[in-house]
């Protein structure tokens, strides 16, 4: 019995390098993740993330194109094209009739067709590919330490900023009237969002970057009330969702950054179900009211 | 008494459209100004310009001795998320940011303040509950609380008591009888004007251009109202510029 669970859970940790480095790759992500797509869920910024999540592709495929698959230059590019359309977006919503949502929607579909583009300039299906759907299994020391810090970076950040942050979603009108921080929290933020999509983006390509991002924290949403426990929830299912996930890959032969954001698919349905926050079973106890 | 805010020939609106034209005059320290004015007359926009939310198309608003953080603004509906889950205690000590700022910690004396906050407007007992789950009377009784957190010498109310039953209506007048009491300039938009004739010694009545603006019993005459009405106008697409000097 012993075993059989050694073998099932530790062992492909235990014998295989690539197994420890994707484990460590993805549970720091998930730190940083949690409470970041936490915020963007309360922010109702879910799609936002996703725009971004695309937004960064040109920038990566340009320093791919330079440098081919190097951890530096794509980092760059994709830091420098995220931050681009985030502030371009931003500059368009505030001058203009459109929303935000609608500007970021514009921007990252020509990044999307941009970047596919580019990637296929030069590289193989193989390169697309990567690009695409990240390589968590290939991180190197370099690309660990990047994610490392990465989380710390968006960790402290979040601490520091949280108030104003707070009060900028709950009530951005009142913020603005005692303090000037708004803006420029607001733009600190985005570029939170931005960092940790490249590194979503390295443990798991652009296209499911999003995924570690938002699945977490909506899940989380059912489990709890305040933002402070919601942001610790978000950050045990995300690290639940890969350790999971790397698992099942590893014994079923599934590629592994899909079976991580699957996994936590999984769990997003099961807190959709059981959560006791509107979760779908505990409308059927609604029939019992309370004395006052 | 020494005037707190000047306003020079102000002129405010949107996209180049005046909604409030060409307003001159000034508000005493301590003073109880109602505003008053048909739908679409300009008494949003004009707090708004007080509290620098829109900038004038023109003219000037020169406050003396005033920050921008002694003044508090209560806007008519508050764009509160309120699916955000936050606690009313918590909402209502942001009223304390200028004490607090983004760091500081919500201590035994910020938290007796934020009780007898919650205590003076009726929602004792309502610390824990989320934003969420409180009804549209609530939701201003729980804003009028952080407003007295905020602890402004200028306070501007845009409609303080839409979706407020009576008893607390009288209850927050007894609030603002109090702040003028401690000599702080009070400028609350209202439609009620049974009320501003009990309580508010000043108005001034607006439909985008100045009506009238002194003493309430001057100002809300029958014939003042009446002017007031034929002087709000649609917004008209293809008006001319403007030509008047200052």
């Amino acid at each position: 019995m012993m075993a059989a669970l050694y073998d099932l859970i530790l062992a492909p940790f235990v014998e295989f390098d690539f197994m420890r480095r994707a484990l460590i790759g993805s549970f720091v992500l998930a730190l940083s993740a949690g409470p970041m797509g936490v915020f963007l869920v309360l922010r109702r910024m879910s799609l936002v993330g996703d725009a971004m999540a695309h937004a960064i592709l040109p920038g990566a495929a340009i320093g791919y194109l330079i440098a081919g698959l190097s951890l530096s230059a794509m980092t760059l590019g994709g830091l420098i094209a995220g931050c681009l359309v985030a502030i371009l977006a931003g500059l368009v919503t505030r001058h203009t009739q459109l929303r935000e949502d609608a500007s970021l929607a514009s921007f990252y579909i020509i990044s999307l067709a941009l970047g596919v583009t580019l990637v296929s300039l030069k590289g193989s299906n193989i390169d697309l590919l990567h690009v695409l759907f990240g390589s968590v299994l290939a991180l190197d020391d370099a690309a660990l330490i990047l994610l490392a810090s990465i989380s710390s970076f968006t960790i402290l950040v979040l601490a520091v900023i949280y108030r104003p942050l707070v009060l900028e979603c709950v009530d951005p009108g009142f913020l603005r009237t005692i303090s000037s921080m708004g803006a420029p929290v607001h733009l600190l933020f985005l570029c939170l969002v931005v960092i940790n999509l490249i590194s979503g983006f390295h443990a798991m390509g652009t296209l499911l970057a999003v995924g570690v991002l938002m699945l977490p924290a909506i899940s989380a949403r059912f489990w709890c009330q305040s933002v402070g426990t919601m942001m610790g929830v978000s950050c045990v299912i995300g690290i639940l969702a890969s350790a999971l996930g790397l698992i099942a890959s590893y014994h079923l032969g599934l590629a592994s950054g899909p079976t991580i954001i699957l996994l936590a698919g999984v769990l997003y349905f099961l807190s959709l179900l059981l959560g006791p926050q509107g979760g779908l079973l505990w409308l059927l106890r609604r029939s019992v009211h309370l004395e006052g | 008494m020494a005037a707190i805010v000047h306003l020079n020939d102000l002129t405010l609106g949107y996209e180049r459209h005046p909604a409030v034209h060409h307003l001159t005059g000034q508000i005493e320290q301590g003073e109880l100004v109602a505003v008053c004015g048909p739908n679409g007359a300009g008494k949003s926009t004009l707090l708004k310009g007080l509290v620098g939310l829109i900038k004038p198309l023109s003219g000037s608003i020169a406050w003396q001795n005033v920050r921008p953080q002694d003044i508090a603004y209560l806007p008519q509906s508050a764009d509160v998320d309120r699916s955000f889950p936050i606690s009313v205690q918590e909402l209502v000590a942001m009223g304390l940011w200028r004490r607090l700022g983004a760091f500081g910690r919500v201590d035994r004396l910020a938290r007796q303040k934020i009780d007898a906050a919650l205590d003076s407007v009726g929602l004792a007992g309502f610390q824990e509950r989320l934003i969420g789950t409180l009804s549209g009377g609530q939701m201003q009784r729980m804003l009028f609380a952080r407003l007295i957190l905020q602890d402004a010498s200028v306070l501007l109310l845009d409609e303080p008591f839409a979706a407020v039953d009576d008893r607390t209506i009288s209850h927050l007048l007894g609030l603002i009888e109090a702040w003028r009491r401690e000599q702080r300039t009070i400028i609350a938009v209202l439609h009620d004007l049974a009320l501003v004739r009990d309580y508010f010694p000043t108005s001034l009545l607006l439909a985008r251009e100045c009506v009238a603006w002194g003493k309430t019993e001057h100002v809300l005459t029958e014939t003042s109202m009446q002017q007031s009405r034929s002087l709000v106008e649609a917004f008209d697409r293809d008006a001319e510029f403007c030509e008047r000097g200052p």
